[in-house]
């Protein structure tokens, strides 16, 4: 255990759940808060694709828990979690989605405002398929939603929280319609909706497949 | 190459040097422009072009129509509550639901607070940039700053040397920690950027204020919403009870809450007052020579109108935000405009990536069909999977051509600030021609990339005022006795017709968003968006009518190619919810420089 010891650390899952594997950052908090009993002092957040508004929620934590689907370049479902100064820096290197794009800017405004946690961790996984519009977590992404909890549990851990099994209750998650259940169960066949993507602006999605 | 006259009177002309503006984001869809410059650098062809698939009756066909707020919250990475106010009002009027007075205030009071936040944010942290030089700002001299503020925000309190010393300073710690962040992609020495270093910090000081005043903003949603991001919201009203005087009850809207939404609304009213529009002026005082940009705004302007007076009215003379649309530049004469008419919005796709079936034709929203069709024209340079360069004869774009009675209109606040003016509506005339008188400028000056970013200054005052209307009518209410803020009869899909469709109207921050539904079963049969964004970035129709975004680019200067300040000014100027890369071009196609710019 380390010395860092917070008062309140914010676990956030950001992304677009429209776009498949874009939404594993919020389908981990998701799955977090009907698994385990945090403590009060543990917020757990769905951020979705807000940049700004997101801004409030940090400058409260002391440490923040970021999940979230990143092109590492790695083999698709592959997770890595990285810390601190590696995290912006990381997110300044890809420009891929806007949410990035706004968090990597909430990070540099909340460092700009002094306010920024004292510790940031990144959680992230290698999307297997992101231009799917309507569609969900593909396999192999789906199975790391648990080993990304392990992880979270694991930098609580170290920062001297203990999380139990249980539910949390949040008040901070997405509506029931829109929860992985509902969305993937209630999707419309291919044949009764169309489904296309456009492939240029994700080259790592587009390696993944050929 | 090709020299083409548009039947809305713009010759296009494809030769010389193609400049790529490209925004790589993936929320309400990519956006990319490109534009030719001749010898002089002066753009002679602009071509706007909606890079990604975005269909949501994908997502929604089938699903239950209460619920669709939520997934269309889901589009934008700003305008949340916007689509998600449009889908309830759309499912309202298919089944005929009517909602309570307080139900109105509040949705209204969340709207308006989204255009304060989202005009504010857009202009001190998104377009400010495009003007003010933060990197100038560390050689101005603090104590002349604050006479600069002290001249222009009299009644502003933050105004001390000191104060502007502590952001100098910190200012300086930040860009000297080798991490210039948020500020690292503009061109700082582009000969552009014309303010003295002391504007330069005044307005960066405020970016720092903007900050802090648009977190204390979203509460507004977090308290009527529930949560905040992706507030909730509900068919037949809000989802927040009313129990005035309760203490401390979960979800309900007590006192205190509406206290704090009160100091709220001032504080947005102080701001408006003695910051942005103060800074909207000064800044713009030393571009008055900027007047390029307007394109489409003279010409032809839409707006559906929003913020009801009272609930579930929604004729134009009831609406505070006004509606109207305006075509071939005549201002005396401003139509109605009726969403349900298959004649008058109408989209067509002989441009875009879809398919009709046969050309030339329009489909209403309720008729909308979206039938993929990707295929490159014969002049386009690279690849289908990597375009170097569009044809903009053949289809080239993702996004429809949404047109009102045929025309190519611009929509978002300068749209309904024109419909505004031209209509007579008071509070708008009354604050235009004081900001033109102000700044000595003539009426035509409104029609350019400063007049809508001066609109959009305007608007969130004046719906910084509507806002505190709407808090007084409900506080008024409530003590009459009426806490109802939800109609809950008929919420059981039991009660609905076999077969419905209803429309739902509002005006985001960047302009008309309108959502039409159809219901069959209790389910969602058909669903389309007709986002703002569509309006203005739209390519050409049948007749080669060109879009608000390509018409605000033509005729416009830019200095420097490789950095093209100009067109993002102009882009930005609509909001439309992007963040950039700008790749430029050599005339064969070849990549000079690659800029990233927000």
């Amino acid at each position: 255990m380390s010395d860092f010891a917070p008062d309140r650390v914010l676990v956030l899952g950001i992304g677009n759940v429209l776009w498949a594997d874009e939404g594993f950052g919020v389908r981990c908090v998701e799955v977090m808060a009907e698994t385990r009993a945090v403590p009060d002092k543990v917020k757990l957040l769905d951020g979705g694709t807000q940049g700004l508004y997101l801004l409030p929620f940090l400058e409260e934590a002391d440490a923040l828990i970021v999940f979230d689907a990143i092109d590492f370049g790695l083999a698709p479902g592959e997770m890595r979690v990285l810390r601190d100064d590696d995290v912006p820096a990381f997110m300044g290197a890809k420009k891929m989605s806007l949410h990035q794009t706004g968090f990597q800017d909430v990070i540099a405004t909340a460092q700009l405002m002094n306010r920024c946690p004292a510790k940031l961790t990144l959680i992230g996984c290698q999307p297997v398929e992101l231009e799917d519009y309507g569609g969900g977590l593909r396999p192999a992404v789906a199975a790391q939603i648990e080993p990304a909890i392990r992880e979270c549990e694991a930098e609580l851990a170290r920062w001297g929280i203990s999380v139990a099994a249980g539910v949390t209750q949040a008040d901070d998650l997405a509506d029931a319609s829109i929860r992985r259940g509902a969305y993937e169960g209630g999707r419309p066949t291919e044949g009764e909706a169309c489904r296309m993507g456009d492939h240029r602006f994700f080259p790592g999605a587009e390696k993944v497949r050929a | 190459m090709s020299v083409l006259n548009t039947p809305n009177g713009y010759t296009m002309d494809n030769s010389g040097k193609r400049v790529v503006v490209d925004p790589v984001t993936r929320i309400e869809g990519h956006m990319r422009c490109e534009v030719n410059v001749d010898e002089n650098n002066m753009i002679t062809n602009a071509v706007s072009t909606g890079t990604m698939w975005r269909g949501l009756e994908v997502i929604l066909k089938g699903r239950d129509p209460r619920d669709a707020w939520a997934f269309t919250e889901r589009i934008c990475g700003v305008c949340t509550g916007t689509h998600a106010l449009t889908s309830v009002r759309a499912v309202e009027d298919a089944l005929g639901i009517q909602i309570p007075d307080n139900a109105n205030s509040i949705r209204n009071m969340m709207q308006l607070a989204l255009q304060i936040h989202d005009h504010i944010v857009h202009f001190y942290h998104l377009h400010a940039l495009d003007w003010v030089n933060p990197v100038n700002a560390l050689r101005a001299d603090p104590k002349a700053t604050s006479e600069l503020q002290q001249k222009v925000g009299p009644s502003h309190p933050l105004s001390s040397p000191g104060y502007f010393r502590d952001v100098q300073n910190r200012l300086k710690k930040f860009v000297e920690s080798g991490q210039l962040g948020l500020f690292k992609n503009g061109y700082w020495d582009n000969p552009a950027y014309l303010l003295p270093p002391e504007a330069d910090l005044m307005a960066t000081t405020h970016y720092l204020e903007a900050l802090d005043l648009q977190k204390e903003i979203v509460k507004v949603h977090t308290i009527f919403g529930g949560k905040n991001p992706h507030p909730n919201w509900l068919v037949g009203g809000v989802p927040c009870p009313i129990n005035i005087d309760g203490v401390g009850s979960v979800g309900a809207i007590n006192m205190e809450r509406l206290n704090l939404v009160s100091s709220i609304i001032d504080k947005c009213q102080e701001f408006n007052e003695n910051v942005y529009i103060p800074d909207v002026i000064a800044i713009g005082g030393f571009y008055k020579n900027w007047l390029y940009g307007g394109g489409l705004s003279s010409q032809a302007c839409l707006a559906y109108g929003d913020i009801p007076e009272n609930p579930n009215d929604f004729s134009p003379e009831q609406l505070h935000l006004p509606r109207g649309a305006i075509i071939n530049g005549n201002l005396n004469e401003v139509h109605d405009v009726d969403p349900r008419d298959p004649e008058q919005v109408q989209e067509f796709v002989d441009h875009s990536w879809y398919t009709y079936g046969e050309p030339g034709k329009g489909l209403h929203p309720w008729d909308g069909v979206t039938e993929p069709q990707y295929e490159l024209g014969p002049n386009a340079k690279g690849t289908r999977t990597n375009i170097i360069e569009l044809d903009e004869a053949a289809k080239y774009s993702w996004i429809k051509a949404p047109r009102w009675k045929g025309h190519a209109m611009e929509v978002g606040p300068l749209a309904r600030y024109v419909v505004g003016y031209a209509k007579g509506h008071e509070d708008i005339k009354n604050q235009v021609d004081g900001l033109l008188r102000k700044m000595d400028l003539p009426l035509s000056a409104v029609f350019s990339t400063l007049g809508r970013t001066a609109a959009r200054a305007l608007e969130s005052e004046y719906c910084s005022r509507l806002q505190r209307h709407f808090f007084d009518k409900m506080m008024t209410n409530i003590k009459n006795g009426d806490e109802s803020t939800a109609n809950v009869e008929k919420w059981d899909p039991s009660s609905w017709p076999k077969e419905a469709k209803g429309v739902g109207m509002t005006e985001a921050p960047r302009g008309a968003l309108g959502h039409w539904v159809k219901i069959k079963d209790g389910r969602i049969e058909n669903y389309q968006c007709v986002v703002p964004t569509t309006w203005n970035g739209s390519p050409r129709d049948t007749q080669g009518n060109i879009g608000a975004f390509e018409a605000s680019l033509m005729n416009t200067k830019v200095e420097r190619p490789e950095e093209p300040v100009e067109i993002l000014r102009t882009l930005h100027s609509f909001d439309p919810c992007l963040a950039c890369s700008t790749h430029v071009m050599s005339p064969d196609g070849e990549e000079l420089t690659t800029v990233k710019v927000r």
